[in-house]
């Protein structure tokens, strides 16, 4: 078999060669002559990055974009191996996966469902991608899962917060390393706990869409269940670009903390807009007023700058972290493209090393056989500590960070500060969670 | 033939040819060949081109033929696809009755706002159903939320109570949509030496509805309806003089044209069952009125053409990101090739947009006819060459 | 009653960002006939012109600090902006501070420019073709204005603080005896809308140039009979109704972090505005402006959302359509314009 065929069609191409032009049937659904989806026959394998590159989340795309291109780089064993020194399991041996050089597609989801499944599927259909990942909300990446189950492909989640997505629209396909909305809320709880203490009254703004409202759910119940008093909930259009209107009838709401459930541009311009507002030099029954963001980002901080400072929230992973996995990741990054890199970077080059190395201790690119192996597979060296990939949901458990608005920056990418590291324990819930109930994972689709 | 003239016959037969052979015409390249990049003809694309060249074609009914902008018909596309999945989801995974109910209830939404917003012209019109769409996307994306699944888009469950048919297959997944049995997303591979075609069956089923409903577009151009809505749009006023109510004619124009919107709709959740809001979202409406000026406002084939070239360049120009530029110039000495990896970058991969926004300027500045009047000019100019004493008749024709 | 003048005052507030691109986009429309959809584009370059303002003072020299370290261990470089060296820390540190408000300053003629390049090299050539086509090419325009920036200044939001005296608060109920407190730059942005619309009609009216204009709206062919050229006079007037939308956007920054899709956000708001406050009157465009302002406020109020859920995403829809089916031309529309 000659270097080329690196494709499904490459090997259709081996055949007909063989057969002399002989037509071919493949159906996606029976069984065919391939024994699952995009089989990798010649020399190397194909990835699909799909990640948003035009949109609002268009900067988070690029970054998960260099993170995948520097992860493809280490398995392909060029660069200095980034957290591949790092991570437990030593299977990967910097010669791509099984043996086969890593290739890569990008597509980009403009973040909305529809076009981030053309563009899945163009990778499935055209490119012969036997695995897709990326990503950067919620209803994308849960549109595209649904996609890679019926496929037959597998999906490595990028960044999506919601509870839906390992909840009820879990698929036996589908994987997500990212932390969710629960694990935002239960993290955070104790913090604010011992910040701000049990007497307080929150407000709650969220993005009117499915992830703003599991979020709120989430923190919602975790803060009233430390003894905390839920004001009120209002739901703020996406479209919205200026939330005075909604910031205002805070202000004399007497509620003493204001919980923001937004993300992307929505998270800035309402923190903007209530920090505008005076919320927090504002006092109300003798207490300072708070802000919190649940779901942090350090790219979104810095458009919202200086109004970040001292307001608390939740990340999946930072670059300050000072493990060893961390400041291999960073350095590598960091050498690259000369700044740190991102949560969503992070998350997504952990992603593509979990599948190359359940893919290598599996000895096959089936997505069942991959799937069988990152179910219930722990790990650690990856920067969030030890890791479980738990069997009933393919959602990861790990520490979860606290963090909060640094006050003295001392460089541009020096937003955040850690403050606490909640361990994986204490963010764990059962899989027949009420949050995350409904649905079901479904059996394993290898096409 | 058919009741059409031989002019409308040739043009229908082409359109004929090309979306039968498409699989062949649209992956000219071998697959391992470095243009196997711009191989189009891959299932999923090659039904959005016919999808939505179904949508511009109804588009084109309304304003090719009345003149009216509208810049709502998403909300349409989306109305049929929301009622195309609740199908699948409700009777059964049959593609027939998700198609009818689609258009069904995209007819009676066109109706509705075409009754309301057809009581003004011009850009009062417009703006009437961009606020629409607008509403409709609003609300499907938040308070409609139990109909509609919000940002997710509404999709097909493990649990969904199919009365006609099964829940979930025996191995644990959601069964596909089918017509009477054929898989819409089964596919034929051929492979002829370093080439591979593929033969989709949802293509086929799209494709042979892009012909029904091409063929009665046609029939509407040349009907005595058709030329009512073509003296709409030039004289309004002098048809309201004469004594006739133009508004009972627009308003069918609309209603026809909101179904062809609900037809794609249907056909697009048919092949894959999901509906998502921003399909409504009035960037959406947008699109369909970029796809039918690219093409040719008011010419029969204008507007699938455009629909094909803008699916092509956000479904193929998308892609081509770095590396693949450096691997397409690497034959080049290095400061070259990086040199021209700057220049073109900023015009793929990413930066399709714009592409597409400067091409999309310049057909508008200089080719009002659209393609078609490219196409037209190429061929007048390739004829007057020809024959240089026949004065080339400058002036062309719009093709209809 | 607080929680009402509150909203009043949010919704004058929103309406400024309105009733100013409305009032570009009128103005437009009514001197050369042409639909501008690239005017939230020029909203969005003034925006971005107070960000370049703001990069330009804050552009720095490095220094290697060996005492302390970057990301990676190596030593970090200390960034020094030029002006803190030039002026010395206290000026320079406050010229950064006030480069919003500078930024007018740099805006004005930079929009006045860009209105100019715009109608000149490619607006003029569509006075004659339909609307239709006027709207499709601005549109156009538009993609590849956003796409220009998105390129050189990325898709997330790009912070740009008001200056720090007028970041705070002010309580505006303090002379009524009531509690109203109110962000310091949005009171700012608000009587800055109010002097530049105030500006443009008095040019308008006052003067020898805003009444030939203003008889060319009118009339044009008259006017051009009498021997003016008021082709030019409508150029400088496009070159104007940019400088007003790219002031509304520079003002805007500290408001909300600018980005590049900025534009589009209010684009399809602001034709709203215009078309509910009648094609072509500038009195009308900013009536409506405020109006809807100050109803979108309203509808965003708990006790109103509690009534009618989700009014807040479609309120600015609703009064639209509503007032164009009882008062077709628009709150102040003239008979004639754009029903052909």
């Amino acid at each position: 078999m000659s270097n080329s065929n690196f494709t499904r069609r490459g090997m259709l191409k081996t055949s007909a060669v063989a057969g002399a032009g002989v037509a071919l049937p493949t159906i996606f659904t029976a069984s065919s002559v391939a024994a699952y989806t995009n089989e990798p026959t010649g020399s190397s394998v194909t990835l699909g990055f799909n990640v948003p590159q035009t949109g609002p989340y268009a900067d988070e795309g690029a970054d998960e974009l260099r993170a995948y291109q520097l992860a493809v780089e280490h398995l392909n064993g060029e660069g200095d191996g980034g957290m591949m020194n790092t991570f437990s399991s030593k299977e990967l041996q910097g010669n791509g996966i099984l043996g086969k050089k890593v290739e890569f597609v990008t597509g980009d989801t403009q973040t909305k469902s529809d076009a981030a499944r053309a563009s899945a599927k163009s990778m499935i259909e055209k490119d012969g991608a036997v695995m897709i990942t990326g990503g950067s909300s919620s209803g994308v990446a849960i549109a595209v899962q649904g996609l890679c189950q019926e496929a037959g492909v597998i999906f490595m989640a990028g960044l999506t917060h919601s509870n839906d997505t390992t909840g009820k629209d879990k698929k036996a396909n589908g994987f997500r390393h990212f932390f969710n909305g629960y694990m935002s809320a239960a993290a955070l709880a104790p913090v604010l706990k011992n910040l701000y203490g049990t007497d307080r009254n929150a407000y709650h703004l969220t993005a009117d869409y499915t992830w703003g409202w599991t979020q709120e759910e989430s923190i919602a119940a975790a803060t009233e269940a430390m003894g905390w008093n839920t004001v009120n909930k209002v739901r703020t259009p996406l479209a919205s670009t200026d939330f005075s209107s909604y910031i205002a009838p805070v202000l004399n709401s007497g509620a003493d903390v204001l919980v923001l459930n937004h993300y992307g541009g929505n998270m800035v311009n309402s923190l903007t807009n209530a920090v505008q507002f005076g919320l927090r030099e504002k006092v109300v029954n003798g207490k300072n007023f708070e802000i919190v963001v649940p779901l942090y980002s350090r790219l979104m901080a810095k458009g919202a700058g200086a109004n970040v400072k001292g307001i608390h929230g939740s990340t999946n992973w930072h670059w300050s972290l000072q493990d060893d996995a961390s400041k291999a990741f960073v350095k590598s990054f960091g050498t690259k493209y000369g700044f740190p890199p991102s949560q969503a970077a992070h998350t997504v080059y952990c992603q593509t090393l979990l599948y190359a190395d359940a893919a290598t201790r599996a000895g096959t690119f089936n997505p069942c056989g991959i799937g069988e192996a990152l179910e219930g597979f722990e790990f650690d060296g990856l920067g969030n500590g030890k890791t479980l990939y738990r069997a009933g949901d393919h959602q990861c458990f790990k520490d979860v960070l606290v963090v909060r608005g640094k006050e003295n920056p001392t460089s541009e990418f020096d937003l955040l500060e850690v403050v606490e590291v909640t361990p994986a324990a204490q963010v764990t819930y059962p899989i027949d969670h009420p949050m995350f109930a409904g649905g079901a994972l479904g059996t394993c689709n290898a096409g | 033939m058919l009741g059409m003239n031989k002019n409308d016959t040739r043009m229908l037969l082409l359109v004929a040819a090309l979306t039968m052979l498409a699989p062949f015409i649209l992956n000219p390249f071998p697959t391992d060949s470095g243009l196997a990049q711009f191989n189009a003809g891959y299932p999923d694309l090659m039904q959005r081109f016919v999808i939505f060249g179904i949508f511009a074609i109804g588009f084109n009914i309304l304003f090719g033929l009345t003149g009216y902008l509208s810049f709502g018909h998403a909300a349409f596309l989306g109305v049929g696809s929301y009622s195309a999945v609740w199908m699948f989801k409700l009777l059964a995974m049959n593609v027939i009755p998700a198609i009818l109910l689609s258009v069904a209830m995209a007819g009676i939404f066109a109706l509705l706002i075409g009754y309301v917003s057809l009581r003004r012209s011009g850009i009062y019109f417009s703006i009437l159903t961009l606020a629409f769409a607008q509403m409709s996307f609003n609300l499907a994306y938040s308070v409609l939320t139990p109909i509609t699944n919000g940002e997710t888009g509404l999709q097909l469950n493990l649990d969904d109570p199919r009365i006609l048919g099964v829940s979930q297959t025996a191995d644990g997944s959601i069964p596909v949509t089918n017509l009477f049995g054929l898989e819409m997303r089964s596919t034929f591979e051929m492979a002829v030496g370093p080439w591979a075609f593929q033969f989709n069956a949802g293509y086929y089923l799209c494709a042979l509805i892009l012909l029904a409903v091409f063929y009665l577009s046609i029939r509407i151009f040349r009907s005595p309806f058709g030329l009512m809505l073509k003296a709409v749009k030039s004289n309004q006023q002098r048809m309201n003089y004469t004594g006739l109510n133009t508004r009972p004619y627009t308003l069918a124009a609309f209603v026809i044209s909101g179904m062809y919107a609900g037809l794609a709709g249907g056909l697009l959740a048919s092949m894959d069952p999901l509906a998502g809001a921003e399909r409504m979202q009035w960037t959406a409406s947008g699109e369909v009125v970029l796809m039918t000026i690219l093409g040719g406002a008011g010419t029969l084939i204008g507007p699938v053409l455009g629909a094909g070239f803008i699916k092509y360049f956000e479904n193929i120009f998308s892609k081509i990101n770095e590396s693949v530029l450096h691997s397409w110039f690497s034959i080049l000495p290095d400061g070259l090739e990086d040199l021209l990896v700057t220049l073109v970058y900023p015009f793929v991969g990413k930066g399709w947009h714009m592409t597409l926004g400067i091409l999309f300027v310049l057909v508008v500045v200089f080719l009002p006819g659209g393609l078609v009047e490219g196409g037209q000019r190429i061929v007048s100019w390739l004829r007057s060459k020809k024959s240089d004493d026949k004065a080339a008749n400058g002036k062309t024709e719009p093709a209809e | 009653m607080d929680a009402i003048l509150l909203q009043i005052l949010n919704g004058l507030d929103k309406g400024s960002a309105y009733a100013l691109i409305a009032l570009g986009l009128t103005l437009i429309f009514g001197t050369l006939g042409v639909v501008n959809f690239a005017h939230g584009a020029l909203f969005m370059i003034g925006a971005f012109c107070a960000v370049t303002v703001q990069r330009l003072f804050s552009l720095s020299f490095e220094t290697i600090d060996e005492t302390q370290t970057d990301f990676l261990g190596n030593a970090l470089k200390v960034k020094t902006p030029y002006v803190e060296a030039w002026f010395g820390p206290q000026m320079g540190g406050a010229i950064i501070d006030w480069a919003v408000p500078l930024a007018i300053l740099f805006a004005i003629p930079i929009m006045v420019f860009v209105g100019y390049a715009m109608e000149r090299g490619l607006i003029k050539h569509f006075y004659k073709r339909p609307h239709a086509d006027q709207i499709l090419v601005t549109f156009g325009l538009a993609i590849v204005l956003q796409e220009v920036i998105k390129y050189f200044y990325g898709a997330n939001p790009i912070q740009t603080p008001a200056p720090e005296s007028l970041s705070g608060i002010v309580n505006l109920g303090a002379i009524i005896g009531m509690d109203i407190v109110y962000p310091v730059w949005r009171v700012v942005y608000f009587l800055f809308s109010l002097l530049v619309i105030g500006g443009i009609f008095s040019f308008l009216q006052f003067t020898t140039f805003g009444m030939v204009v203003r008889a060319g709206m009118a009339d044009r062919e008259t006017v051009g009979l009498l021997g003016i050229n008021i082709d030019k006079r409508f150029t400088v007037m496009f070159g104007i109704a940019a400088a007003v939308a790219g002031l509304a956007g520079v003002m805007y920054t500290p408001i909300n972090s600018p980005n590049y899709h900025m534009g589009m956000d209010f684009l399809v708001l602001s034709f709203v505005v215009v078309v509910v406050g009648g094609m072509g009157s500038l009195p009308g465009a900013v009536l409506a402006g405020f109006l809807l302002g100050i109803l979108e406020s309203f509808a965003s109020m708990n006790e109103i959302k509690s009534i009618i859920p989700g009014i807040d995403q479609i309120i600015i829809y609703v009064v639209a359509i509503i007032i164009l089916l009882t008062r077709p031309r628009g709150l102040m529309g003239r008979k004639g314009v754009m029903e052909d």
